[in-house]
């Protein structure tokens, strides 16, 4: 059995992966390229527009120092194989690890006697984009590359308890029976926003908010769709699977 | 470890098989996602961001 949810849960997050390094690279990666521009200082946000009293500006403009490794033109950005072929490989194995998650649970939703069809796995895959992602962009949106941001390791502690609290919430939510287990998934899901995540003292990033906005609306709607997928892949192969 | 079943007909996975596949899971998407390694922090960096992680 353990043979079969590993291959079942693989080949699904394989998939979701592949279309969603797809989606990245088509949908994300041109304003995270943009991004960078003004993360390198090769773009400057206002301050290059030449008011009249931004000498600073200017200065740090002509100063900067070109980053060097931006060989990809900007808006457009074009393909860099190297660069692009890791994002799809980690994204395969974001994706894969997310699978394997969600199958762990699904098998564990069966043991208490809760079938799990193909169509039942689309709102597990909704579940898992909840637990994911929109309940840490709740408190920390998705971040460009050169946006402030508070200390990396409380983000990432903060990150892992929201997701692990959500995850077990929503799990409350479905196989709850009476509102002391609705109750306490209303807590569990409130509480890491009720303390709020760690975000940085000055707001000080250079990227401009447009950009850091599309960013944060394109990486969530992508993640809504994989998230789906790979709900309705997991739950389709798992099904087959299992027998 | 071995699993009782709970109710006839319904399919029933080993709490021991479930656990490694979650432990599995959980490695990968700590490996991919949240390892602060620099090797991999750069390898997987635009992924990072896409996906909401949080990253630099």
């Amino acid at each position: 059995m353990l043979a079969r949810l590993l291959t079942s849960a693989l080949i699904a997050g394989a998939a979701a992966g592949l279309i969603a390094a797809l989606m990245q690279l088509v949908f994300v990666q041109p304003v995270l390229l943009h991004a960078e521009l003004y993360e390198g200082g090769e773009l400057t946000h206002f301050a290059a527009e030449g008011g009249h009293d931004h000498d600073h500006g200017h200065g740090a403009v002509t100063d900067a120092a070109p980053s060097g490794d931006h060989a990809v033109p900007p808006e457009t950005g074009g393909i860099d194989p190297a660069r692009d072929g890791l994002s799809v490989l980690f994204s395969i194995l974001v994706y894969a690890g997310y699978a394997l998650l969600l199958t762990g649970a699904i098998a564990l939703a069966e043991n208490r006697g809760h079938r799990v069809t193909p169509r039942e796995g689309l709102l597990w895959g909704l579940a898992g984009f909840i637990a994911v992602q929109l309940a840490p962009a709740f408190g920390l949106a998705p971040e460009l590359p050169g946006m402030a941001a508070a200390d990396i390791t409380q983000r990432e502690i903060w990150w892992l308890v929201t997701v692990l609290l959500s995850a077990g919430a929503l799990w409350l939510i479905a196989f709850g029976r009476n509102w002391a287990a609705w109750g306490v998934a209303i807590v569990m899901a409130a509480l890491p926003h009720l303390i709020g995540a760690p975000h940085p003292v000055e707001l000080t990033g250079p990227t401009p908010p447009e950009l850091a906005a599309q960013f944060a609306g394109r990486a969530l709607g992508v993640g809504l769709v994989v998230w789906v997928l790979l709900g309705l892949f997991t739950a389709s192969l798992w099904s087959r699977a299992r027998g | 470890m071995t699993t009782i079943s709970r109710a006839s007909g319904a399919v029933s996975t080993s709490v021991r098989d479930i656990l490694i596949v979650i432990c599995i899971g959980a490695a990968l998407v700590f490996t991919a996602g949240l390892a602060q390694s620099e090797t991999l922090h750069d390898a997987a960096h635009d992924v990072r961001h896409a996906t909401g992680f949080p990253c630099h």
